[in-house]
């Protein structure tokens, strides 16, 4: 195999962010395969510093406008844990159901809209308005469905309003969940049922790649984590939340303005395939026979199918969603006001999955409420490392195809991950000096 | 034919171009009066010419600057979506530290590799021909600016305070309720969404024209904030405020 290839994609498409994916093989020998974060920095410390325990999650909720829920859930868990602010159940139920809502929101997003078109052959979700209506209206659906639950709970699903410290400043009517349960009900289990004959149909051109990586996720014993648990790694078990920055390590690489993370491995992988194989067993029996029937095995350990895993998620999150509001209305909703007299001040560790991984913050606050240091870790910078080595492993393999084939498959990888690049450079994660 | 409308993005959480992916009932029918021909977060397609470019984000890198200059060399109409783009958002925090400071404490000696600058608005670089305020950018003034634009019409620029839409949707004032709100000083048009839900306004749609800062600031700090805490209140969304 004596092969020239020169392969630099400038702002891979359909991501959020900026990337670059570059690949250099001379006579047969890889000498580079990588994913190059090019997104401006944000610098978060300069917004976060002396700021007043009422706005960690408003600013961090500004780190990423998609996955703007879960920061806000990791931000306020530390920021109580930091304070001893004790939180109500129904704050616990309302805050899982507007996970819930995210996620679906942003899997049904990313496996539509952004990774379908490879799937039939298009460059966009547009062309498909024509060609497959019925799809793109039903997708379309099942998003708004998905944002209204967080239009309802938490004023708006992007930059949510209502979540504060110790609570929440406005409670959702019965008549509100009602309605929202009707709709998940009668509108979203069908949609999301359909979603899988679709994507069976399409499971035969997601490419076949398999590498065996760590897979790390929280794990809980009461339910598929995502609001709670304690740090999972398919290669060392579990671990609590307090020892989070060994399993990620973060390193500078000089190609990429995000960090990137490491732990038993070289690399690491989180998201929904990760928490599909460390999980899977307490995923809702519809959702994980679903999984398998689009070609999910346990484990699995091909990358592309982390959109797959993703879909079986939407399915799950849906059906929790429907046993949190019958919950919630049998306990009957209680108008409280939020905790927030702190009992002290200190430093406060929280995790939280979000579409893309497991998300870490860690704030620590003086005696007047203000953060004295934070620090945040987020999924698509612990993916980037597992991103180049998938492509070091499946550039060699694909080598003989058309070069359009070989670009094909990468931007196909990393869309696969769904990486989320303006998270990736928040940039929060240092000391301050004073 | 349809105006060729382009998307693009610069420093930023890309919250509000994912709040137009959000338009799940008015998109297809959006479709039918526009044609997009570039939106890198959503198609692979480019294209040379725009009648209306839809910028969201802060400058915040050389390449940015760059950037911003040539699509609007290639734009009839640019309209800024957003905080970040519009004013500079809270990007524009950081612009209180010395650059060098700021590189050096999260890239350490790496901080050459990635150069920045100032985060500003898009309006320190290029003419914007219309604005979408909010954090996210306020769904329903994006849908009127862009039906404006396509009716031929000149969008009306909200003058009025947030306290004028709270009051109107009968909501007790915040500050009655023992917290402390932007709203007397920031630019109206959210329909006051964040007080309807019980929160404060946090001032993300930027100020009026010619807001009483002193006025503001003495307000904050008869309900308990000191003076520094109540210019960081203000400086959250509104750090290039030449007001502040």
């Amino acid at each position: 195999m004596t092969k020239d290839l020169n392969i630099n994609v400038q702002h891979l498409t359909r991501v959020e962010g900026h990337g670059n994916i570059v690949v250099n093989m001379k006579n047969g020998k890889l000498e580079k395969a990588r994913l190059e974060i090019v997104e401006a920095p944000r610098f978060f410390e300069a917004m976060l510093k002396g700021r007043s325990f009422h706005e960690a999650h408003i600013i961090t909720s500004r780190i990423c406008g998609i996955c703007s829920l879960g920061h806000q859930i990791a931000s306020l868990k530390a920021t109580e844990h930091a304070l001893g602010l004790e939180v109500s159940e129904q704050t616990i139920l309302l805050r899982k159901l507007l996970i819930h809502g995210a996620t679906i929101q942003s899997n049904i997003l990313h496996a539509y809209f952004l990774a379908t078109p490879d799937l039939l052959g298009v460059g966009s979700v547009f062309p498909l308005i024509s060609s497959h209506k019925d799809v793109v209206v039903r997708a379309l659906r099942m998003k708004k469905l998905a944002n209204d639950i967080g239009d309802t709970v938490s004023g708006r699903a992007v930059h949510p309003i209502t979540l504060v410290p110790g609570g929440f400043t406005h409670i959702p009517s019965v008549k509100e969940l009602e309605n929202l349960k009707k709709r998940l009900v009668e509108q979203m289990v069908p949609d999301a049922l359909n979603t899988v004959e679709t994507m069976v149909a399409l499971a035969e051109s997601v490419p076949s790649f398999n590498r065996e990586t760590e897979y790390i996720s929280l794990h809980s014993d009461s339910e598929y984590a995502l609001y709670d648990g304690d740090i999972y790694s398919s290669d060392t078990g579990r671990s609590p939340i307090e020892k989070y920055l060994n399993m990620t390590n973060e390193f500078v690489v000089p190609y990429s303005t995000s960090k990137h993370a490491k732990h038993n491995r070289d690399s690491l992988m989180v998201g929904a395939l990760a928490r599909w194989n460390n999980n899977y067993k307490q995923m809702h029996d519809i959702a994980k026979n679903a999984g398998l029937r689009m070609g999910l095995t346990t484990p699995c350990t091909n990358p592309y199918m982390n959109t797959i895993a993703q879909v079986a998620e939407a399915i799950h999150c849906t059906l929790d969603a429907i046993d949190i509001i019958d919950r919630l209305l049998s306990k009957g909703l209680k108008n409280e006001r939020p905790n927030q007299a702190p009992v002290q001040f200190g430093t406060g560790v929280a995790a939280t999955e979000v579409p893309r991984g497991i998300l870490y913050h860690e704030y620590t606050y003086n005696q007047q409420g203000q953060i004295e240091k934070a620090n945040c870790i987020i999924p698509t910078g612990q993916n980037l490392g597992n991103i180049d080595d998938d492509m070091v492993k499946l550039v060699p393999e694909i080598i003989q195809e058309p070069k359009e084939k070989i670009v094909l498959n990468l931007e196909m990888l990393v869309r696969a991950y769904d990486p989320c690049i303006s998270c990736s450079v928040h940039i929060l994660d240092v000391d301050f000096i004073e | 034919m349809k105006p060729k409308v382009a998307v693009f993005d610069f420093t930023g959480c890309e919250g509000c171009e994912l709040n137009k992916l959000n338009f799940e009932d008015e998109l297809l029918a959006l479709l039918e009066h526009i044609d997009i021909v570039e939106w890198r977060e959503a198609m692979d397609d480019k294209s040379d010419h725009y009648t209306i470019a839809i910028v969201e984000g802060s400058i915040s890198t050389p390449d940015c600057v760059e950037r911003i200059h040539d699509i609007r060399n290639r734009s009839e109409i640019l309209i800024a979506l957003g905080a970040c783009a519009v004013q500079g958002g809270m990007n524009a925090m950081k612009n209180q530290y010395p650059l060098e400071q700021v590189r050096e404490e999260v890239y350490g000696c790496h901080k050459d590799l990635f150069p920045t600058l100032p985060a500003l608005p898009l309006s320190r670089y290029v003419r914007v021909d219309y604005e979408v305020r909010g954090c996210p950018m306020t769904k329903n003034e994006f849908l009127k600016i862009l039906t404006s634009i396509l009716m031929g019409k000149k969008p009306i620029k909200p003058t009025h305070a947030v306290c004028v839409e709270c009051k109107l949707n009968e909501n007790e004032c915040v500050y009655d309720k023992g917290m402390v709100c932007l709203g007397p000083i920031t630019r109206g048009g959210c329909d006051s969404l964040c007080t309807n839900f019980g929160q404060y306004c946090t001032g993300c749609r930027g100020l009026v024209d010619e807001p009483d800062v002193e006025a503001m600031l003495a307000i904050l700090n008869r309900h308990g904030l000191s003076i520094v805490e109540a210019k960081k209140r203000l400086e959250l969304f509104n750090y290039e405020n030449q007001a502040l």
